[in-house]
């Protein structure tokens, strides 16, 4: 790196030295990070037609309560409630730490079929070392259009009872509405620590 | 938007402005080239790698690794920066495959290229082939390298092309409360013969 002006990531404002890799800049919109005791972490503000892709990052989500999943739902544009239809698949790879189970396997009380429940993300843990977490990512697409179907992917990764889980989920949000806004939480009790980033992708 | 240098998406030397909201482009750090080395080291405070709290998410771009010898690439992490690389890990593993021959297509979990507990070096894939148009290339993510509250959780997706060309899907967590501060990779035996690794970090603030 040379020149007067660095790299600068972290700059809201000013003149900085452009990306040397150039375009498919990852503009980071909004943080929330959870203060200990969430019931859920909302995005309200910021999805619109700005980006063709919205990718949402998980870091250190920390659950309340063993065996619950990081969940989702969206909220459409000149609707009120998080309960937008939904139809997905959901599958994960296991590993035990002792080794005795592993496998590739589809979870069907995972998916949902023209439903308007929260979407499962993953399945999270929280042991005695209280050192458990899940991370991962749920990209949206398109979610302003008024002619498509709203299309997301979402890989997660979490340790729950001495278990490596990848989880992955696809599908999409059944409206032609514009999706606005997201709303994660756990499927029982709060999300106890981590963030979640939302970034739009030029 | 405003003032003489708009957003200037695709840039790629000069000035820019600024994005609103700050940081959370993808910063390059570190590009390491390989030259018939035994390994590829990225160590925090090492010749510029920045490998700490700075950033709460770190990409390891592979770029046409290409080996020796008809080995697995490997990667393993360090919590004495670099001293010594064997964190205990456990890992799932899973492909999608088939051969150039269109034989043994399928996706399938497979134990040989997992690890539960263990201090081994980390399959990303099968072995790759050592033909001269032969390589791996694909993404490694590392979440929250730094923390000393959790397990440090990694995800990968890998193009491989060897006996398979395969596409390769591993995830996992080095199960430990102390900060990563380096990773190392390199082939199961014999030299990495060509091919970049990237290294990028992630804001969110």
């Amino acid at each position: 790196m040379s020149g007067i002006i660095a790299q600068n990531s972290g700059r809201h404002g000013g003149l900085i030295k452009a990306s040397s890799g150039g375009g498919g800049v990852w503009n980071l919109i909004q943080t929330l990070t959870s203060d200990g005791s969430d019931a859920s972490l909302s995005f309200t503000s910021g999805i619109d037609s700005t980006y063709d892709e919205y990718v949402f990052v998980f870091n250190n989500i920390h659950p309340e309560t063993n065996d619950t999943q990081l969940t989702f739902q969206v909220n459409a544009d000149g609707e009120s409630g998080f309960n937008e239809t939904i139809t997905s698949n959901f599958f994960d790879a296991y590993h035990n730490e002792s080794d005795a189970n592993e496998a590739l396997r589809y979870i069907a009380s995972f998916d949902q079929a023209e439903g308007t429940g929260y979407q499962n993300l993953g399945v999270l843990g929280d042991d005695a070392g209280n050192d458990l977490c899940g991370d991962g990512y749920l990209h949206l697409f398109s979610p302003s259009s008024t002619t498509f179907v709203k299309h997301f992917i979402s890989r997660f990764q979490s340790g729950e009872n001495l278990y490596a889980k990848d989880q992955h989920c696809g599908g999409y949000i059944n409206t032609t509405a514009a999706i606005t806004e997201i709303d994660f939480k756990m499927s029982a009790d709060e999300i106890q620590g981590g963030s979640i980033s939302m970034y739009g992708i030029t | 938007m405003s003032g003489i240098i708009s957003q200037n998406v695709g840039r790629t030397s000069g000035l820019v402005k600024a994005v609103a909201a700050g940081g959370g482009v993808w910063t390059l750090i570190k590009t390491l080239t390989a030259s018939a080395d035994s390994d590829l080291s990225f160590v925090d405070g090492t010749d510029d790698v920045v490998l700490d709290s700075t950033y709460p998410i770190y990409v390891f771009k592979f770029i046409n690794i290409h080996p020796e010898s008809v080995y697995v690439f490997t990667f393993q992490g360090s919590t004495d920066t670099g001293s010594s690389y064997g964190v205990e890990a456990t890992t799932t593993f899973f492909k999608s495959q088939q051969t150039e021959a269109g034989a043994s297509a399928g996706v399938s979990y497979d134990t040989s290229m997992d690890q539960e507990q263990s201090t081994a070096f980390i399959y990303s894939g099968r072995p790759l082939a050592a033909d001269n148009d032969a390589s791996i290339s694909g993404t490694l993510t590392i979440f929250n390298p730094s923390s000393t509250t959790f397990v440090k959780h990694y995800m990968y997706s890998n193009q491989i092309m060897g006996t398979y060309c395969q596409n390769a899907f591993g995830a996992g967590y080095f199960n430990t409360t102390s900060a990563i501060d380096a990773f190392q990779f390199k082939m199961q035996t014999d030299n990495i013969d060509a091919g970049k690794i990237k290294l990028y970090g992630i804001g969110d603030s």
